[in-house]
């Protein structure tokens, strides 16, 4: 298991492959990166900043990847995400889970991004033509989250 | 009781603070809030009711109705944007 708050990038065929590396016993990897995107709300994203809470961060990451371990059995999962300055196309975060079979890999995989946009303390602020602004949360990222306190 | 509390984001921004120490009586987080609003301009407004913002106490996120403990760490911010 693996979670790590940084501000370089990461490489997703090398953090994939470490996963399985000098192993057999997994079956399935289910990988989601998310990318800054370079319009947002109807207008252009120059470039974002990403402020995180640290110490809580951390924490806060740690008890995802445990809370899915909780649900589903898992062999290994890698969650990071970066902080800092980007530009549209950068990635921002990646999650990959290993496991036996498809299913709880990617079931693992999107429960931890739905409860990563709700649970983590990190927060977005874009620059656009007419200025910085904070993102704001969304109410469809509550929703996605919500999902799985029903399951 | 004595309190470290911590200020992110727009918050940060709008109250010109990132974090600060305080004496404080009260004893859930919902008393904190209300103190902080007696300071008045962005404070009362920001932390008005029906504002959304998130409280952690020793970086967990909680409700109002939580309860402080001397020298706790807590924070005040938007809701989260990240991923």
């Amino acid at each position: 298991m693996k979670t790590i708050v940084q501000t370089a990038a990461f490489n997703l065929g090398a953090e994939v492959n470490a996963m399985s590396q000098g192993r057999t016993d997994i079956g399935a990897i289910a990988s989601f990166v998310g990318l800054a995107r370079d319009v947002n709300d109807g207008s252009g994203v120059q470039a974002m900043t990403l402020e995180h809470y640290p110490g809580m961060t951390e924490k806060a990451l740690l008890a995802l990847v445990e809370e899915a371990r909780s649900r589903w059995t898992l062999l290994d999962v890698t969650l990071i995400h970066r902080v800092g300055r980007l530009l549209p196309g950068d990635p921002i975060v990646l999650v990959a889970v290993a496991s036996q079979h498809r299913g709880e890999a990617f079931a693992a995989c999107e429960f931890i991004m739905d409860a990563l946009k709700t649970r983590v303390p990190f927060w977005k602020k874009e620059e656009t033509p007419q200025g910085e602004r904070w993102v704001e949360a969304r109410a469809s990222d509550d929703a996605a989250a919500a999902r799985w306190d029903e399951s | 009781m004595k309190l470290r509390v911590l200020y992110f984001a727009r918050l940060r921004e709008r109250f010109g603070l990132a974090d600060e120490a305080l004496d404080f009586a009260g004893s859930t987080a919902a008393d904190l809030i209300a103190h902080l609003q007696t300071r008045g301009g962005v404070w009362a407004e920001e932390l008005a009711a029906g504002r959304a913002f998130r409280v952690a106490i020793n970086q967990d996120i909680v409700t109002l109705d939580a309860p402080l403990a001397d020298n706790a760490e807590v924070a005040i911010f938007p809701p989260v944007t990240g991923g």
